[in-house]
């Protein structure tokens, strides 16, 4: 009897085991399934303008020309590279102090009016749709950064400053997210070695949390590079490398935006496009592996 | 310099860069709000559109957005937790896992266009949904899923191990011990990241432009037949949302208040922002309760 | 327990919608095929719609976002008159539209340029052109600039870059800021071939932006800006220039001694049938004159002239 009852029970054990391994087996398949998809779709459709359409490889990744429709079509794609990079890491460069700065606010300084108040209210930020910023920075940052500097207003800046708020709510997550992970074992020891904030901030907390802080940052670049609205309303979106930071320039998703529904699909100039956004699909594998090497370095 | 300078300064620095955060985000919420209160009223919220002519509202549309994010959960929730649970607890580390990891961080910070390219060819086009709520909310997926693995992989691994291994030692299945002891406490963590994830569906409108469809059919609201051609339920009707809207409106629109619509609209999908993200927490917070108190 | 199931039953939910819409998706195909017959012996359907039982069947147009407006309110009108049929207008741009024409997936594909301007020889040549109004462009400027006319070589100084200041065309001292449209936009298409007569290149320091909104916002701000918009979207925040004299006006346009304009074009796959044929035709039937008229188009039957794709206009 207790023996039959217990050999039910294993064999409930099993199945229960066996349920879970195969309903988030299931799940990951079908993720699998679906990036593989993407990236096979993007990339089949931007390889083809290399060997149907006999585009080089170095006019595309070096060539500083953007004429699709011209008489011969030259397609660089130099300008919207650089353009692209130009943008997010500026964008980074600003946001990242605010985030990180933020995150100790919330975390070190004032905990419990981060997590009621400032937390969901950053977090409130990433569901702004990204016309509404495209729009706001129209309206606001252009005419702003017109009438301060020389040129139109538009441009990388104008580009990165949208694009700062936007990533803003990502990176301070996720350094929020680390701070907190912090063993707090480590804090009170270093106050009860009677060292003030700042001296446990930066000697102890920073350090310890740096590869963290700087996966938030980088994720936060990444998005940066790959959004594509509200930069493309306030760049310009002239195929140049620019010679000041508020002359009209271009990045790949603002090219890719603009001219994606006005071609028409399997024609050359549909599939630079795709070739752009496989460029975009690679560079943000560079980000990421960027991201790991810093997380691997955070383990050690 | 003393100490205590140095800590007093960097203190006012810190201080001082939160601050701007917060300037930024009153400013910015405040310009959204302060243009956009004005038009709304209780007529705006319902009525429908109107392409030429003044008055037209954002009814439908806010309609839509609302059910395109419970389709999207739907679907989302279940299949992230899933794969978050595989990938944290199942998984063994090594390449292919790491690998899975990359493409699916890749995948999330990918421009919107592209993705709602891939899902007019794919799910528009190849699996013939149409222009649809499903085919959004499909493509919609294609972003949020790596937020929600990202996120549940993140829930899992804040659990302290004492307490699953206590559980397991208590003779309970590794798969009951995450299920009954282990999200539970991985709840609050994955429910911020749901709402940031919620957050993109309200937000996002190239990818649904070309896959939930820029034009929203005759709704009648009294029909409630999921399968029904003109019920607002039925997920396979093409459905404008409210951020597709503003982009249509800001960039094309011809009906003389169309500044007005668009900033309204803008401060209603700020308001439905807020409203969602206040019901998830107080939902969460309960559910926590539950959870914890009765196991 | 309870979870697992939940998962269960929403995959299997999701795989049941799914297969409910390829289902309703097939019977939605299949119904215009049946109606093709009844549609076609009813053809004045849309002046009487007491006879009710004629037309049925669902119609996707989908393409240019200019045109999008006016096939939305032209389908609405079509659908309360038709109530069994169901009209989906899509953007997405001109290139998506004859692409999605041209594929099958799309009853109508909305273009703002001739479908041989897109589309390689062999595809095209299957489409079939119904042209449903005529846009017409005009150049605008910033108020603050102080020029009322141009000339065709003004323009295209401009365009190309080699006048750079206002006051060489008879303008405020003030550097010129062009506002153009990408490359592969049917209004900069239209724009350089009547206007210009020339293609341009994109200049350093020019701003492109696909959208009519955002072309006239940064018009209507920018100090010292030129840019092109449909004259549906003109008002007082941007100055209109005369172009060789010409008002664009819609009269000067149907007579036409303006020259800058563009047909707007409803594609279909073959010659059309049933209720897409049906909606065709109320596209330029004086049911929908007003709305045209009223969006800024101007209708196609008031055109004293016609062009076609080689630009050659024919009284």
């Amino acid at each position: 009897m207790a023996r039959s009852n217990d050999s039910r029970r294993v064999k409930q054990h099993i199945i229960e085991e066996w349920i879970g391994k195969i309903l988030t087996s299931l799940c990951i398949v079908l993720l699998v399934v679906t990036i593989f998809s993407m990236v096979y779709f993007v990339a089949t459709k931007g390889l083809s303008s290399f060997f149907k359409n006999g585009v080089s490889l170095a006019e595309m990744l070096g060539g500083t020309s953007w004429k699709p429709e011209g008489e011969p079509p030259m397609f660089g794609a130099l300008p919207f590279i650089f353009g692209s990079f130009a943008t997010s890491m500026l964008a980074a460069l600003i946001s990242a102090p605010l985030s990180i700065c933020g995150a100790l606010f919330m975390v070190e300084i004032m905990p419990k009016l981060g997590k009621k108040v400032l937390q969901p209210a950053i977090e409130l930020l990433a569901g702004i749709p990204s016309v509404v910023y495209g729009f706001v920075g129209l309206s606001v940052i252009v005419p702003f950064y017109r009438n301060i500097f020389p040129g139109q207003g538009l441009g990388i800046l104008a580009g990165a400053s949208v694009l700062s708020v936007m990533i803003l709510p990502t990176m301070t997550s996720i350094a929020t997210d680390a701070l907190r992970a912090l063993p707090s074992g480590l804090k009170e020891g270093s106050y009860a070695l009677g060292a003030t904030r700042w001296q446990t901030l930066s000697r102890t907390v920073i350090p310890t949390t740096l590869p963290a802080l700087m996966t938030g940052v980088v994720l936060g670049m990444a998005r940066a590079f790959g959004e594509a609205l509200a930069v493309q309303m306030v760049i310009g979106n002239a195929p140049h490398i620019p010679n000041s930071l508020f002359q009209s320039t271009s990045t790949l998703t603002s090219v890719i935006t603009l001219s994606m529904g006005n071609t028409v699909m399997g024609t050359i100039q549909n599939n630079v496009l795709w070739t752009l956004a496989l460029i975009l699909l690679l560079m943000t594998f560079v980000f990421v592996f960027v991201v790991r090497w810093l997380e691997r370095r955070a383990i050690r | 310099m003393s100490a205590k300078t140095v800590d007093k300064i960097a203190t006012g620095v810190i201080i001082l860069f939160a601050g701007i955060i917060v300037l930024i985000m009153v400013g910015l919420l405040g310009f959204i709000l302060v243009r956009g209160l004005g038009h709304i009223s209780f007529d705006f919220l319902t009525s429908p559109p109107e392409t030429i002519r003044e008055g037209g509202g954002i009814g439908p549309q806010l309609f839509n957005s609302l059910f395109l994010l419970v389709l999207t959960l739907i679907i989302t929730v279940p299949l992230g937790l899933g794969a978050g649970i595989y990938m944290s607890q199942y998984a063994k580390p090594g390449r292919v896992t790491d690998s899975i990891r990359l493409i699916v961080e890749v995948l999330s910070s990918f421009p919107s266009i592209v993705v709602g390219l891939f899902g007019l060819l794919v799910f528009v086009n190849t699996f013939g949904f149409g222009f649809s709520l499903f085919s959004g909310a499909l493509a919609l997926t294609v972003f949020n899923l790596p937020l929600m693995v990202r996120i549940t992989e993140q829930g899992l691994a804040s659990v302290p191990l004492a307490q699953k291994e206590a559980s397991l030692a208590l003779g309970l299945s590794k798969w009951k011990t995450i299920r009954s002891v282990m999200l539970p406490i991985a709840l609050p963590v994955i429910l911020t990241g749901t709402i940031l994830a919620a957050g993109r569906v309200f937000g996002e409108a190239a990818a649904l432009l070309f896959t939930a469809g820029m034009s929203s059919p005759r709704l009648d609201f009294t029909d409630w037949n999921p399968f029904s051609p003109m019920s607002p339920l039925n997920p396979f009707r093409p459905a404008e949302t409210l951020a597709v809207h503003i982009w249509k409106v800001n960039s094309e629109g011809l009906a003389p208040d169309a500044p007005e619509i668009a900033a309204g609209a803008s401060a209603v999908l700020i308001l439905t922002v807020l409203l969602f993200n206040l019901l998830a927490r107080f939902v969460g917070r309960q559910l926590q309760k539950k959870f914890t108190a009765s196991r | 327990m309870k979870k697992s199931l939940m998962l269960v039953m929403t995959i299997l939910l999701t795989v049941t919608l799914a297969a409910c819409g390829q289902g309703s998706n097939n019977t939605a195909s299949n119904t215009p095929d049946t109606s093709s017959n009844t549609g076609s012996t009813n053809n004045t359907a849309n002046e009487a719609p007491e006879q009710t039982e004629e037309l049925s069947g669902s119609i996707l147009a989908v393409g240019s976002s200019a045109l999008q407006p006016l096939v939305d309110e032209a389908s609405k009108k079509f659908m309360d008159l038709n109530s069994k049929v169901s009209i989906q207008v899509q953007g997405g741009g001109s290139g998506t539209g004859l692409t999605q024409v041209s594929g099958g997936q799309a009853d109508i594909g909305n273009s703002d340029v001739f479908a041989e301007e897109k589309l390689e020889a062999g595809p095209a040549a299957e489409l079939v052109d119904h042209q449903v109004a005529v846009v017409a462009m005009a150049a605008v400027v910033n108020p603050a600039v102080g020029v009322d006319n141009l000339t065709k070589d003004q323009l295209v100084k401009i365009f190309t870059g080699e006048v750079k200041n206002w006051s060489e065309v008879g303008g405020a001292d003030q550097a010129i800021q062009i506002v153009n449209r990408p490359s592969s936009s049917g209004t900069r298409a239209t724009f350089e071939k009547y206007a210009l007569g020339t293609k341009t290149e994109d200049l350093e320091g020019s701003i492109q932006e696909d959208s009519s909104g955002t072309v006239k916002k940064l018009v209507a701000e920018t100090p010292g800006a030129i840019g092109y918009l449909a004259l549906s979207y003109l008002d007082d925040s941007v100055k209109t220039v005369k172009y060789e004299g010409v008002e664009a006006n819609e009269e000067n346009v149907t007579n036409g001694s303006y020259l800058v304009w563009a047909y707007e074009h409803m594609y279909t796959k073959g010659e059309p049938t049933g209720a897409v044929k049906a909606f065709l035709d109320f596209m330029v039937s004086e049911a929908v004159h007003e709305d045209i008229v009223e969006l800024g188009y101007i209708p196609i039957s008031n055109m004293q002239v016609t062009r076609d794709v080689d630009g050659n206009i024919t009284k």
